[in-house]
């Protein structure tokens, strides 16, 4: 039996369960462990500026990778730091692990110096908690949190580490569990039998089916199967914020975005559908519009591999507990049994109705503009990409645009956080991507007060080389709060001004990078081109846009799905 | 409405918590709870009273299954069961008329006087909520109540029905 210290056994479980970067920052209470990690270069640490981005960055290579991306901090304020950070992870159900130092076990309680109750504070928005309280605990706490973390419904899981326990001085066994099965967690994968028998059988009854796909699809990689079921049913598919990419954006069954800004064809398709198969999505508000008006035609059928997302706002009338692959592989293979012969003809009325709705053109924008349009940027974007980076986003307008303007063609590309809604996300997200994925374009898309919220991680990109390109789409003002205020509250700007903006060009270039300024849309075009040519630097886009444009189409409050505002003058 | 959650769970530091958490966080009413070890020391049963529309209650037992800790969970209300919970009370027996009419309350309830003194008797009773209720208010009429603690509701399925691993 292998003997060393707690401290070297985080290390070395961490690599035994798979984990090449930890993300994190430094203190106290992990003094003992980041000198584990100094004698070693199986897990390559990456120092960040600030321990929220750490959480940010470890997201976004969860995100792009599909594995789990792991955190390490000190105890008190380094732990806290990353709550931010770990409430959007559980939102979104990324598998996340964070390893946060905890001051020596018989001091907690004490308030001693830099003691935080981390498992308390984090308790709410943890899949599940570990505090270790022997050395020898420390392999199966690592292994049992990276199975919790990456299994079932993903999530973030704390494993809060007392300084007593990781002393470098003292040697214990090691011994990394070659099962951590429990009997108290058990996904289920497939879906029962009888209540797949019952989905085919409404999905072939449909006159008017529409896939409704959400990040599930995403999270069990069933991009695939998922675009084999809407090929043999003819079904449009309607994606959400977390779902985009899953079914391929540029798709011809493909009829976008859902939800409060989502296509006039996606909300029309779904409140008009008769049978609605909900893959991996969970009915959040920000779909679903008013409740009470949801979609008043359909039989919904709702496949989640966590029921009690099933029927939470929703009232749904074929539950499937499972996870979108499985229960997708399950329908196909009874469909392939099935005549199918008829199913483009008992869908043909129903995309001719489809067409008239996307003849709308619902994301035209004035293009004749004097002024950069936020749209006008991501398209461009877009095609001095090929359609085919990781894009990033923060939160707010420019997140609504990319999401709208920038076609996903395939899953994991589209990195944002779309439950919590935190603005700072994007650049450490992005920086995590690039961390993840070295040889492709990483690039985020961002306002000027986004990019605000986490902006000292430059630095970081310089000390990593990480040649991440920011878009950011700079209105002067915090554009969705604004667009609110215009809307609801008689354009009193209440605080969503900033009179105070940086140069940041030079705010760039002082941390060691590029900047390029852009004022008006005919240089657009070149500045873009000029951004993506420096392959191996960090190119920061400072882009003046109207400030006056709104995110449109938008989804009138207390209304149906598709009651909605086209622009600031039309509505449905 | 008023339902019984029952829950096996993991008898592990945090798990506790983690249950109160889940109904505070979602906005769940505990109206009474009830927490010890099993037979099985490795496991611990939770048994809470709570209300709530048939939705909410949906939720509830969800929301609670969700949790890593947790291995079962049952709602006792949805067939038949038996309910116990347990009241310590205290109240005020000076006069010789009090104690008589104390006694007399005691016996119809089938409680027992378990402690004595100059100026006062303890109290158990045990039952139904309903019946811990009744009790205390006659204590109340007869006499003046010092103290009372009662262990929230537990309970178990009628019939062949268990929560066990």
């Amino acid at each position: 039996m292998e003997m060393m210290s707690g401290a070297a056994m985080v290390v070395r479980a961490l690599k035994d369960s798979g984990v090449t970067h930890v993300f994190g920052y430094p203190g106290g209470a992990v003094l003992d462990i980041y000198d584990a990690l100094y004698a070693q270069d199986d897990v390559q640490h990456v120092l960040v500026r600030h321990e929220q981005a750490a959480a940010h960055m470890a997201d976004g290579y969860a995100r792009s990778t599909g594995k789990t991306g792991t955190v390490l901090v000190t105890s008190g304020p380094g732990a806290t730091n990353t709550i931010t950070g770990i409430a959007t992870a559980y939102m979104d159900s990324i598998p996340m692990v964070v390893l946060s130092g905890q001051v020596p076990s018989m001091h907690i309680g004490e308030d001693a110096f830099q003691e935080c109750d981390m498992v308390g504070v984090s308790r709410p928005i943890v899949k599940h908690s570990f505090l270790v309280k022997r050395a020898e605990d420390i392999p199966m706490a690592i292994a049992k949190a990276y199975y919790i973390a990456n299994t079932g419904r993903p999530g973030p899981v704390v494993v809060d580490l007392p300084k007593d326990i990781v002393n470098v001085l003292e040697e214990h066994p090691y011994v990394y569990p070659d099962d951590v099965t429990m009997r108290s967690y058990n996904p289920t994968l497939k879906g029962h039998s009888k209540q797949i028998k019952k989905t085919v059988d409404t999905l072939l009854a449909a006159k008017r089916p529409v896939l409704y796909v959400g990040g599930g699809a995403i999270t069990s990689e069933a991009s695939a199967l998922v675009t084999e079921l809407a090929e043999t049913l003819h079904a449009p598919v309607a994606s959400t914020l977390m779902g985009l990419g899953a079914f391929s954006g540029v798709h011809k069954q493909s009829v976008g975005m859902l939800g409060m800004h989502g296509t006039l064809e996606a909300n029309k398709t779904m409140h008009n559908a008769d049978c609605i198969f909900a893959l991996g999505a969970r009915f959040d508000d920000r779909v679903t519009n008013n409740v009470e008006k949801f979609c008043p035609h359909a039989t919904i059928i709702h496949v989640d591999i966590d029921p009690a997302s099933i029927s939470k706002t929703v009232a749904v009338h074929i539950p499937v507990v499972g996870s979108v692959d499985k229960v997708v592989e399950q329908v196909l293979t009874q469909l392939k049994s099935k005549d199918l012969s008829g199913q483009s003809d008992r869908v043909a009325d129903w995309w001719k109705q489809i067409e008239q709705w996307r003849a709308r053109q619902c994301l035209s924008y004035n293009t004749d503009s004097d002024l950069i349009k936020p749209q006008q940027v991501v398209e461009a974007v877009y095609k001095h990409t090929n359609g085919d980076a990781f894009v990033s986003s923060d939160v707010g307008q420019h997140q609504m645009f990319a999401a709208l303007y920038y076609p996903f063609a395939k899953p994991r590309r589209w990195i944002n956080s779309g439950g919590l809604g935190t603005m700072g996300f994007g650049l450490p997200a992005a920086m995590g991507v690039q961390m993840a994925n070295p040889d492709e374009v990483s690039l985020v898309i961002t306002g000027d007060g986004s990019i605000q919220m986490n902006i000292q991680e430059l630095s970081t990109c310089l000390q990593y080389n990480l040649p991440v390109k920011i878009i950011s789409l700079n209105n002067r003002a915090l554009g969705m709060v604004r667009q609110w205020q215009d809307m609801i509250y008689k354009g009193r700007h209440s605080h969503s001004y900033m009179d105070s903006m940086p140069d940041f060009v030079k705010l760039t270039e002082a941390y060691g990078h590029v900047g390029i300024k852009v004022d008006h849309p005919s240089e657009l075009d070149d500045a873009m081109a000029r951004c993506f040519a420096e392959k191996d630097r960090l190119v920061f886009m400072d882009i003046s846009i109207d400030q006056n444009e709104h995110v449109y189409p938008m989804q009138i409050k207390y209304g149906a799905m598709d009651d909605m505002r086209l622009s600031k003058t039309e509505r449905t | 409405m008023r339902r019984i959650i029952s829950v096996l769970m993991e008898n592990e530091p945090g798990s506790l918590s983690r249950i109160v958490g889940v109904f505070s966080q979602r906005g769940y009413n505990v109206d009474s709870l009830c927490v010890a070890p099993t037979t099985d020391a490795s496991l611990s049963r939770l048994t809470i009273v709570t209300h709530g529309n048939d939705k909410v209650i949906e939720q509830i037992t969800k929301q609670v299954n969700k949790l890593i800790d947790v291995i079962k969970v049952t709602d006792l209300t949805d067939g038949t069961h038996v309910e116990r919970e347990l009241m310590l009370i205290k109240v005020y027996a000076k006069t010789d008329i009090v104690r008589s009419e104390v006694n007399r309350t005691v016996d119809i309830y089938r409680a027992q006087i378990v402690d004595v003194d100059a100026k006062n008797y303890t109290i158990q009773i045990t039952g139904t909520s309903d019946k811990l209720d009744s009790f205390a208010k006659a204590m109340a009429q007869q006499t003046e109540v010092i103290e009372s603690s009662r262990t929230g509701v537990c309970g178990l399925a009628r019939g062949e029905k268990a929560l066990k691993l």
